[in-house]
């Protein structure tokens, strides 16, 4: 099927973000959409699916002109979607989600699932998904999931497959296997448009490049070209990938684990006799396949979850903290960046301002004086944050606006701009560049590098993603089931970082 | 560690709804409010028998209903041209601020509840144990005026939060769902209290034969009217419009306030922000509790009869339809409980001429319904939010 894009324009309020971009994708092509967050990506493909209607500009379908009033009309002519959070059902089998929506019935009213079993079988099998039809979705793994939101979508006959940010969620692994499932698909002729701003995936799996910027499009480039001029194209200035690092001795221990173990929700044991320290002005990176410990052990460190009973220590400058409050962690020397900043990190329904306030905001705190005999200092606070927002390149409408608005490298920005501008000894940042775009990452990086260099802070750093480890870390510290396979320096190779990471001992 | 629940994510929808939506919301209950006065107005109802040869007669008998329905409503509510003299003209819209007065008190109680994720259904419990409180201050102590009023009125504060507290102790807890708790108590206070008032020695009025009946307050402890005996409007009005400022200082202001909101919105941010999330739930039901207890000394330290069970128990409940119309803001609080006691003040007027007052209760209940159905049933449908990020300048 080839699809094409003509002049679409997509107005929210005063805000153009589409301005009449257009783009063609052949059958059996993989077309890249390249952009950063808040760029337009996601608006352009929810006019393609028929979730916004386009103000201008039209859509063509093998030449035809299409008008699409809802995904359903979309999908009648043959694109599907796979959303960056994925539509299915937990507890529903794989076939049932398959069904959802068009569920063939038999005497009676049953629901006839022999038919979408099958379908799912002859799919998996022909690209080799490995799926089992009858497994509960909840039970697994989030690649196998995605590959489920796949066949949903080829079970209904597209021909076009958008995959938005597919790879946000997934491990190196399952990265590679969804990269080849892409070129399985191309060749057997789907067309895939593939939305991401991570330029490494890019390159490897796409037959044309699209850059999309401010909403419109800013270029084409071919898979071979340098990541620099990719990124530079996205940006629209020049980016540096590489992160500049002195060498230097790094100071005194500032946090010391030893022996600690933690449990998970569900009441497994998710860190397991765990030892490690950091140094004043060094990146500790914990590396490691997401689901090892890395989410448990963070939240031990800043207070969230308790140690097990009669398990280890950890002390602060030689002081034991285990005992201490979160607030009071926060307060004496932790800044804490979580993994998941909309959950953990930020409150949505708050302006920037109220944001930067989130764990300061008793009138003993130390560093910025927000409150004042319990009343909120506005002005102060203004003042503070229309400082931290400009320092950290926070891109928005200003500190009034509210926090969910903000795109997600914007929203990280305001976080470690919180984080990093009070008064502390420790950094615990976790998956900082998670969903991040590329401009925002290379700010993110120099920050932390900053704050090893300039502020002499102990950073730990968790991070799924082995680039982000290697461009920082001093040492690295693999996590493997909850234990600490071994502690390496920066220049690990790969190879031995991805063995470690297997659960295999350098 | 707590989600936010679809539940609690409607009600905050319902309390974000904008005032345009509100006053439309408002003009449509009057609308519909007006056909059921019409259907079942015996004028009209005599003119359906020759429609059709008459439908002119239908249709002039309706609208003379409607309008004399809402004329009534005016005139009973706000200024009545048709009083005897200057005294009876005005007299309406003093009893609307009168009426109006707990329940903005007891409506700011229930929406600070809202805004920090707890649906407080326990207004009933909590007006109740304070009204026990207050009851027993003025009718049981001797103290000095103005001293003896403000003790009552501390006590009624103390008992109606303590209340609360407990309802959010065990939120907090054990996890159980603050409506399912609050409304127990409801039960347990209401009990609590008859058995008080039946009690010698406790509240049962000295002369009181078999009926639980308070004795009357204390002079001492009487809210001051603020025009002697002309009107009986009292300083609980005054009351009411501090209580709109306090909370409006608390919350949008306040430190404490704004830990109350980020619980509100995500508890999960605001435990890895070091605040425990626990904690703030009692406090946060102690106060929302605190303001409801002002209602309840407002309502026993104003009414010279004595206390009864029956009596003012229903505030907490309109208090929740003033809490979902006036939804965040603390002057939108105010002018709903306006909205509501302009209802109570005019009901008896509409009566006079042969309008049921229930319509009144029609009205009120679709108002709400209106404010609340879109989020309601945009929750059942589950429909999808519109993409803010969508909307945002790189």
């Amino acid at each position: 099927m080839k699809l094409e894009l003509r002049g679409i324009t997509k107005r929210f309020g005063s805000l153009v973000a589409n301005d009449a971009i257009s783009l063609t994708v052949q059958p059996g092509e993989i077309v890249s959409l390249l952009g950063e967050n808040g760029a337009g990506k996601s608006t352009l493909m929810n006019v393609l699916y028929g979730l916004y209607q386009a103000d201008a500009g039209q859509i063509l379908v093998d030449d035809q002109e299409a008008n699409f009033k809802g995904p359903g009309d979309a999908m009648a002519a043959g694109i599907g979607m796979v959303h960056q959070h994925f539509m299915l059902i937990p507890v529903f089998t794989v076939a049932e989600n398959v069904a959802l929506g068009h569920e063939p019935t038999k005497f009676a009213g049953q629901i006839d699932l022999s038919e979408a079993r099958a379908r799912v079988k002859e799919i998996s099998d022909q690209f080799g998904f490995n799926v089992d039809p009858d497994a509960l979705v909840r039970d697994l793994p989030v690649g196998v999931q995605q590959r489920v939101e796949i066949i949903k979508a080829l079970s209904r006959n597209a021909k076009t497959l958008v995959l938005d940010e597919p790879t946000a969620v997934l491990t190196p692994q399952e990265t590679d296997e969804l990269m080849t499932i892409m070129k399985q698909l191309a060749a057997a002729g789907t067309s895939i448009i593939f939305i991401t701003h991570k330029l490494r995936e890019v390159k490897a799996v796409a037959d044309r490049i699209v850059v999309i910027r401010l909403g419109k499009v800013v270029g084409e480039a071919k898979p071979s070209a340098p990541a620099s001029e990719l990124a530079s194209l996205m940006v629209g200035r020049e980016v540096d990938l590489s992160v500049e690092r002195s060498k230097k001795a790094p100071g005194e221990v500032v946090l010391s684990l030893s022996n600690i173990s933690v449990r998970d929700d569900r009441g497994q044991l998710a860190v397991d006799s765990l030892s490690v320290e950091v140094r004043a002005g060094e990146v500790l990176a914990i590396a490691g396949v997401q689901g090892n410990g890395q989410t448990e052990l963070a939240e031990a460190i800043v207070g969230l979850r308790k140690l097990e009973k009669g398990s280890g220590e950890i002390k602060f400058k030689g002081e034991n903290i285990e005992h201490k409050s979160v607030r009071h962690r926060l307060d004496d020397f932790l800044s804490y960046v979580p993994e998941d900043r909309k959950k953990d990190g930020l409150i949505s329904e708050f302006t920037l301002e109220e944001n930067i306030m989130l764990n300061q905001s008793y009138d003993d705190d130390r560093g910025a004086e927000f409150v004042n005999r319990g009343l909120i200092n506005t002005k102060v606070l203004e003042a503070e944050a229309e400082k931290v927002i400009k320092e950290f390149d926070v891109r928005t409408q200003g500190s009034k606006s509210l926090a969910g608005q903000l795109s997600g490298g914007n929203q990280q920005k305001l976080v470690l701009a919180r984080e990093m501008s009070r008064p502390h000894d420790v950094l615990l940042v976790s998956q900082p560049t998670r969903g991040v775009d590329v401009g925002s990452i290379e700010f993110i990086h120099d920050q932390i590098m900053q704050e090893r260099d300039d502020q002499q802070t102990a950073v730990i750093l968790i991070s799924t993603e082995l680039d982000e480890v290697l461009a920082l870390a001093d040492r690295i510290a693999v996590m493997y089931r909850g234990r600490i396979v071994g502690i390496v320096s920066a220049d690990a190779t790969r190879e031995t970082l991805g063995k470690m990471m297997a659960g295999i001992a350098a | 560690m707590t989600e936010k629940s679809k539940f609690q994510s409607v009600v905050r929808e319902i309390m974000a709804t904008s005032i345009t939506r509100v006053v439309l919301s408002i003009l449509l209950g009057f609308f519909f409010g007006g056909i059921f006065m019409v259907l079942f107005n015996e004028n009209v109802v005599a003119t359906y028998g020759n429609f059709f040869s008459a439908p002119g007669d239908t249709f002039l008998a309706a609208f003379n209903t409607i309008v004399d329905g809402y004329g009534a409503l005016l005139r009973g509510a706000i200024f009545n041209p048709e009083g005897r003299d200057l005294v009876a003209m005005f007299r309406p819209i003093t009893e609307t601020l009168r009426m109006a007065a707990p329940l903005v008190m007891a409506g700011l109680g229930l929406a600070l509840g809202f805004r920090v994720g707890l649906f407080n259904i326990g207004g009933t419990g909590q007006i109740v144990m304070g009204l026990a409180g207050a009851t027993w201050v003025a009718t049981r102590m001797e103290l000095p005026p103005i001293i003896h009023m403000i003790v009552a009125v501390i006590a009624a504060v103390v008992c109606a939060a303590a209340w609360g507290a407990f309802a959010g102790f065990l939120k907090a807890r054990t996890g159980a769902h603050e409506v399912i708790v609050t409304i127990m108590m409801n039960y347990i206070a209401l009990d609590f209290f008859t058995w008080m008032l039946r009690t010698k020695g406790l509240l049962l009025a000295a002369t009181g034969g078999g009926t639980p009946k308070s004795d009357p307050p204390a002079a001492t402890a009487m809210l001051p009217t603020l025009f002697g005996d002309m009107y009986k409007i009292h300083i609980g009005i005054f009351i009411a419009i501090a209580a709109t400022f306090a909370y409006w200082l608390l919350m949008e202001r306040s430190a404490i306030g704004y830990r109350f909101r980020m619980v509100g919105h995500n508890a999960n941010a605001a435990r890895a922000a070091g605040i425990k999330v626990e904690s703030t739930f009692v406090w946060a039901m102690a106060v929302s509790a605190a303001f409801i207890g002002l209602a309840a000394a407002n309502q026993a330290l104003s009414n010279p009869g004595g206390i009864t069970t029956s009596l003012n128990a229903d505030i907490g409940f309109d208090a929740i339809t003033v809490a979902l119309l006036g939804g965040n803001s603390a002057k939108r609080i105010a002018a709903a409980g306006l909205l509501f006691g302009a209802f109570k003040a005019g009901s008896p007027a509409m009566q006079v001429v042969g309008v049921s007052p229930e319509i009144l209760g029609v009205v009120q209940a679709l108002i709400v319904l209106f404010i609340a159905a879109p989020p309601l049933i945009k929750a059942m449908l589950r429909l999808p939010e519109p993409a803010l990020e969508q909307k945002v300048v790189a």
